[in-house]
């Protein structure tokens, strides 16, 4: 693995673009950029085309013989089938507003990585090959020939994208280079081009309903050592329930909180919240992931992923389901979940059995997030929180792409942190909600072996991070988002090593006051409760 | 490259334009034959266009949300940046055409002393693209005071009100003046911004190098070499009511004038500028979000392979018994059909 650069090396950004245009600047594969290719055996499980060993780093990528027709063919069906696309690639006028938008260009200072450029890739296809223009004017017109340089050149910088969508809020069309990518990297995959980092955890949720392939009893194992957890810390013992006919609630978390700190502390806390207020709700093994790297793939395995949840929903015979913290999944269910495995005549519109609020918002879906059920817990007082537990964290929130940018939830992780704890700071405005950076390891880029780019990508994060650490204090960046809490941490020990990271609702589990608790003097992560200076008393 | 391949263009359009009615007297080819093609170019070409767009259906909601979604009713939601409702999305379309909303919220991020990321003030595109815009479409309309006989109340009241400043005792139709200076300021930045210029292609100077060609030939015409507009009315009047006349007296500056928009209005349907069409078919802007309230219908939905739950138990029915997980079958089909025998 390539060897991470100090940081003071790593800000010597250069933003001038090169001399050779950039149609005449070829792609290079250095080392700590780029992803490992996606393992034969996953593509096989999937159906995927053309399995085989294959490394980018290879001058032979052992690409089909008819490589560029099906590439051609697939741009051809998808230009029928998604008007983003047509218009995408005819409106653009190449003002530039977005250039200066994406963290990845901010953090390398890669002409490539501006979102336009990035478009152009595809567009320059696409003018070549289905454009008049194009066709007559050739050069002059922007086109040029899809060539094995070309294509690699798509893999390196469609997985240099991690489709966080800022771009579109500036764009003054709303081209969304996030759909460009998704698009582009539907069309790599029918040549067997992708990364192991998404192939290998959708193969594994395909088969066994969850990202890292933890078979049923092995999820059970690990919810039972987080309950164990819970009654070390509160003393009360949790009793959770798994793939339960009949009843009224089924509750889907991305699986990476069921195994990974910090995202572990905040599935506790939303277990401990449930079972507080008396939820009957269950789990299950084989729906058991929220997350969806399907949509790093294509549109139809996303759709083969997420069709799970409705699926169990139905053979439960629940009620509504309520999703937990996480981002790319939330794209997914608000955008995309009910047209693509819907109608849900078989549940019923959410309402919370505790409060009696109807999530009129989600009658179509029946799907509601827990921030959006925590919320309306608080602002009904049904829970009892003591905010003091979470006395030594200073707290800055990070919106995580999707929920911001697909969604909208803005408000309601924050009305919660407000209500948990005492200390809360907002980075600058340019760096927070609509606004918000991607943590640089988004649609799939959470590998280690391309982690410089991860650090250059998650700069823009770290630096207003950095700003309130200095300004404030904070030293606790909280996200409502399974992947922030896998790639922030890195990236705060790289760039802001004093600020850790946490879930929304790990501080939820803190501060709420639970029945028959003993005297809280642990926090979720077995470290002392209260302020530092009462810790050094 | 692109740059000096436009201006080359434009400038060997214009020299075609000034050989072949001054040398070749083919004014009746640019002052008729042309303009009738480009207009129906233009008129073919955009709709042909727009049809091919709205023909490619929306099989997603991706409306890009830039505002608190509509959830708890004690939740203010951004009715404008996230709208719920047709609505409002009509109001928030129609900030974007109008104003360029989106454009307004850009910033210029800059590295400070080599750790610091900052966002800065930059509103000059937003600007200089609007007062471009407007100024175009203003121009456009007073001309229909040299296409229309009567000319109609409203086209002689704009350019009242636009002709109002007076310089050496003549009316100046500030737009005129602002389109250019807009246009020279869009090609400037283009030139000057590094990473602009790095992006541009010669298809992005090309409109430039045009537009400044007519605001450029127009103002001289209106303002120093007093041409006469009473033949060019004549001539214009000819092709609007298909009765094409060729006037004499008309300046060779006309013909250049003319050819330059007949080139700009047959380039659109085939160019960016495609965009006045494409900004209100956007599909990330021209939604609501309410894809989890409204089921949202894709067209060409089809079935995917996917996973059962049956066939999951089959494979782990073991392990889930023992982990004391509920089981919907005791033994998978093949099993229990091999026992029945
Ligand atoms: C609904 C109508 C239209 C809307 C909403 C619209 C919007 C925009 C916006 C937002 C930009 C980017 C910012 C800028 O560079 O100014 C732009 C650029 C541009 N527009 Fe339009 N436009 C419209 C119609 C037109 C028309 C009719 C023309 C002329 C034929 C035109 C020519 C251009 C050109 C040449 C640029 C590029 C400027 C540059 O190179 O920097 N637009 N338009
Ligand atoms: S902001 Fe939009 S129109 Fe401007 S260059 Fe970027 S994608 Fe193109
Ligand atoms: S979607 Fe995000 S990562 Fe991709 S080009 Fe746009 S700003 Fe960059």
């Amino acid at each position: 693995m390539a060897k991470l650069p100090k940081t003071d090396e790593l800000l010597r950004i250069n933003f001038q673009p090169p001399k050779t245009g950039w149609q005449e600047t070829p792609v290079d594969f250095k080392p700590g950029t780029w992803l490992y290719a996606g393992k034969a055996e996953s593509l096989e499980t999937l159906g995927l085309a053309n399995p085989r060993q294959w490394s980018p780093e290879d001058e032979d990528w052992k690409l089909p013989e008819n490589w560029k027709e099906i590439i051609l063919e697939g741009l051809r069906e998808r230009l029928g089938k998604f008007r983003s696309l047509q218009l995408f690639m005819d409106t653009c006028v190449r003002c530039g507003a977005c250039a200066d938008k994406c963290h990845f260009y901010l953090g390398s200072g890669d002409p490539k990585n501006m979102p336009v450029l990035r478009a152009e890739l595809l567009r320059s296809v696409y003018r070549k090959d289905f454009t008049t223009a194009g066709k007559i004017f050739g050069k002059f017109a922007g086109a040029r020939e899809l060539t094995p340089a070309v294509l690699k050149e798509w893999f390196y910088y469609f997985f240099q994208c991690t489709e966080c969508r800022r771009c579109s809020v500036f764009c003054p069309y709303g081209i969304d280079t996030a759909e460009i990518t998704m698009i582009g990297r539907e069309l790599l995959n029918l040549v067997g081009l992708n990364i192991d980092w998404v192939v290998t955890p959708v193969a594994n949720c395909y088969k066994k309903g969850n990202h890292l392939g933890i078979q049923p009893h092995g999820l059970v194992d690990s919810f039972e050592m987080l309950t164990d957890d819970i009654a070390d810390i509160t003393g009360v013992q949790l009793d959770l329930s798994f793939n339960r006919k009949g009843a009224e609630v089924l509750f889907i978390p991305p699986s990476g909180d069921v195994f990974a700190d910090p995202g572990t502390h905040s599935l506790m806390g939303q277990l401990m919240l449930l079972h507080e207020i008396g939820l009957d709700y269950t789990l299950s093994t084989y729906a058991s992931e929220g997350g969806n790297f399907g949509l790093f793939t294509s549109h139809e395995m996303m759709k083969r992923l997420n069709s799970k949840m409705y699926a169990e929903a139905k053979r439960l015979g629940v009620k509504w389901i309520l999703g937990g913290e996480c981002g790319h999944m939330w794209r997914v269910i608000n955008q995309y979940m009910d047209t693509m495995n819907g109608p849900t005549d078989f549940l019923e519109l959410p309402v919370s059995p505790i409060t009696g609020t109807r999530f009129e918002n989600t009658k179509s879906t029946k799907m509601v997030h827990i921030t959006e059920f925590t919320a309306d817990l608080i602002q009904n007082n049904k829970i009892k929180l003591d905010p003091s537990r979470n006395d030594k964290h200073i707290v800055t929130y990070h919106d995580s792409c999707n929920p911001a940018r697909a969604m909208g939830l803005l408000e309601e992780p924050r009305y919660i942190l407000k209500n948990v704890c005492n200390n809360f700071y907002e980075m600058p405005d340019e760096t927070i909600r609509e606004k918000t950076f991607c943590c640089g390891g988004g649609a799939g880029l959470g590998a280690d072996e391309n982690m410089e780019m991860r650090m250059r990508g998650g700069l823009p994060r770290a630096n207003a991070v950095k700003y309130v650490h200095e300004k404030h204090g904070v030293n606790m960046l909280s996200c409502v988002c399974a992947i922030d809490r896998a790639v922030l941490p890195p990236l705060m020990h790289y760039w802001v090593p004093d600020v850790n990271v946490c879930g929304v609702h790990e501080l939820v589990g803190n501060a709420l006051v639970m029945k028959g608790e003993k005297k809280r003097e642990e926090s979720l992560r077995f470290e002392p409760i209260g302020t530092e200076e009462d810790n050094d008393v | 490259m692109g740059l000096n391949f436009s201006l080359l263009i434009v400038a060997a359009l214009i020299l075609a334009v000034f050989l072949g009615v001054e040398a070749l007297g083919l004014s009746f080819l640019f002052g008729v034959i042309i303009p009738y093609l480009a207009i129906a170019t233009f008129i073919i070409g955009f709709i042909l266009k727009v049809v091919k767009w709205a023909k490619a259906p929306v099989p997603f909601r991706i409306t890009t949300t830039s505002g608190q979604q509509k959830s708890l009713p004690w939740i203010k939601d951004n009715k404008i940046d996230n709208p719920a409702t047709t609505s409002w999305t009509m109001v928030r379309m129609a900030l974007e055409v109008l104003f360029f909303r989106s454009l307004f919220k850009n910033t210029k991020a800059e590295l400070v002393d080599g750790k610091k990321l900052t966002y800065q003030w930059e509103k000059w595109l937003w600007l200089a693209g609007l007062v471009f815009h407007w100024s175009f479409l203003i121009v456009v309309v007073r001309h229909f005071r040299l296409f229309l006989e009567p000319v109609p109340a409203f086209v002689t009241l704009i350019g009242k009100i636009d002709g109002f400043f007076m310089v050496d005792l003549q009316n100046v139709y500030i737009t005129g003046v602002l389109l250019l200076a807009a246009v020279t300021f869009l090609f400037i930045r283009r030139v000057l911004i590094p990473q602009v210029r790095y992006i541009s292609l010669a298809a992005d100077y090309f409109p430039l190098f045009v537009i400044m060609g007519i605001a450029t030939t127009g103002i001289l015409m209106k303002y120093f070499y007093r041409v006469d507009v009473v033949s060019i009315k004549e001539l214009t009047v000819g092709l609007f009511s298909f009765n094409p006349v060729i006037p004499e007296g008309v300046s060779v500056l006309f013909y250049i004038h003319l050819f330059l928009v007949c080139t700009l209005i047959s380039y659109i349907p085939f160019s960016k500028l495609m965009h006045m069409g494409g900004i209100f078919l956007s599909p990330t802007r021209n939604m609501p979000n309410n894809s989890r309230a409204e089921r949202h219908i894709n067209p060409w939905n089809y079935p995917v392979k996917v996973h059962t739950y049956a066939e999951y138990e089959d494979e782990f029915r073991d392990k889930m018994r023992a982990a004391g997980l509920p089981l919907d079958r005791e033994s998978s089909e093949a099993e229990a059909a091999a026992t029945k025998e």
